[in-house]
């Protein structure tokens, strides 16, 4: 980093979209002119906003390192997380900012996750196994072991921070709010790949009408997702499980036996 | 209340995924079947009524006709049922797709009957 790129400052001009749900207002276009540099995000830029001009703009938001998944947003048309977006390389004179498609808007950039959320919850994100490890035996407990090739079945999967750009880029979701969406559908798969999971019924959850079979492989939710999760692949796979093209011979974890004492 | 089907969406899509694939080989055998004369030739009323009496050929229409009418309405059936989400408008649309593929399937059977002279 030169000395210079601390002196340089240009201005960039921000479109926000602002609308209250809760007053029924009428959507529109506030403009601000906002001072950046190199590093400047546009989380950076609306927060900018937020402080020192319209302290009015609801924007949420938390880690600003791309890890809680809080402040994904339209920017310039496409779905982003603000907080990993740099003005830099966007490389446009205006940036606009909306709220994420296919969700409902509550005020300015703030949409309401309930739906995704329940999905999410639909397809039981959790590890089942019958066997209750933790009360099982007082003195002992049980490590189930995976080697790095069934650990990589899945690890990608597991990165999703639940950030919604993939639902917000998905052409299904946005005719269909049934369809439980590529985020689900790719958690899914990642808890039935997992070898210490035993659930065989998780399935028929999205063996559904509106359930994955909806799915049209426009692929965008691939291209958007900021941790590099490909939900697109996920889903083909369980498809490919479902049509019984492919199948799941994963070998039930390993348990050992760990003696505390 | 999780209502109760016949077939499960995934046993569904299955025979969509295996009538579409089949319906490919089979359109490819009746269009190059065509090919075996010269084009004009093969719209000739005498020739068409003449592969009706083949029984190779009324095989290879009727499972033309099966085929792409299953293909092809559950394909619809699946368009349509983005439209809108209850119940019943799934019900009426999988009422008349079905309905109508039967229908058509029917229709076309018949007429491969009668040009055939069974």
């Amino acid at each position: 980093m030169s000395i210079n790129d601390n002196k340089i400052e240009d201005k960039i001009k921000l479109k926000v979209y602002r609308e209250n749900r809760r007053e029924n207002s009428k959507s529109h276009y506030d403009s601000f002119e906002v001072p950046y540099k190199r590093w400047t995000t546009v989380l950076d830029a609306l927060l900018h906003v937020k402080n020192y001009v319209d302290p009015s703009i609801a924007i949420r938001y938390s880690c600003r390192m791309a890890s809680c998944g809080s402040c994904g947003m339209k920017i310039n048309g496409f779905p982003r997380l603000a907080c990993y977006t740099k003005i830099s390389e966007l490389e446009t004179s205006t940036i606009e900012c909306e709220p994420l498609g296919n969700f409902p808007v509550i005020r300015d950039l703030v949409t309401d996750f309930s739906l995704f959320y329940k999905h999410h919850k639909s397809i039981q994100p959790y590890i089942q196994n019958t066997e209750n490890v933790e009360t099982a035996v007082e003195e002992k407990t049980y490590s189930y072991y995976q080697t790095p090739q069934e650990v990589d079945k899945y690890l990608q999967f597991s990165y999703c921070i639940k950030c919604g750009l993939c639902y917000s880029a998905c052409p299904t979701v946005g005719t269909d709010l049934r369809f439980p969406g590529p985020q689900a559908l790719a958690q899914l798969y990642r808890y039935y790949a997992d070898t210490r999971d035993e659930s065989k019924k998780r399935l028929n959850i999205v063996d559904d009408r509106h359930g994955i079979w909806r799915c049209h492989f426009a692929g965008s939710c691939s291209k958007v997702c900021p941790k590099g999760v490909d939900p697109a692949l996920g889903i083909q796979l369980l498809r490919s499980y479902m049509l019984g093209v492919s199948k799941n011979n994963k070998k039930q974890a390993e348990k050992i036996e760990v003696n505390l004492d | 209340m999780e209502t109760q089907r016949l077939l499960k969406e995934s046993q569904i899509m299955k025979i969509h995924y295996i009538t579409g694939i089949a319906a490919i080989f089979v359109v490819a055998v009746h269009i190059l079947m065509r090919l075996v004369v010269p084009f004009e030739s093969s719209l000739n009323y005498d020739y068409i009524i003449a592969n009706y009496k083949n029984i190779f050929y009324v095989l290879i229409l009727e499972s033309i006709l099966v085929l792409i009418s299953i293909h092809g309405f559950n394909g619809m059936r699946v368009i349509l049922l983005e439209l809108r989400q209850n119940t019943a408008w799934e019900k009426v649309i999988t009422v008349i797709t079905i309905s109508s593929m039967i229908a058509l399937i029917a229709y076309g059977t018949r007429t491969i009957i009668l040009a055939n002279g069974m």
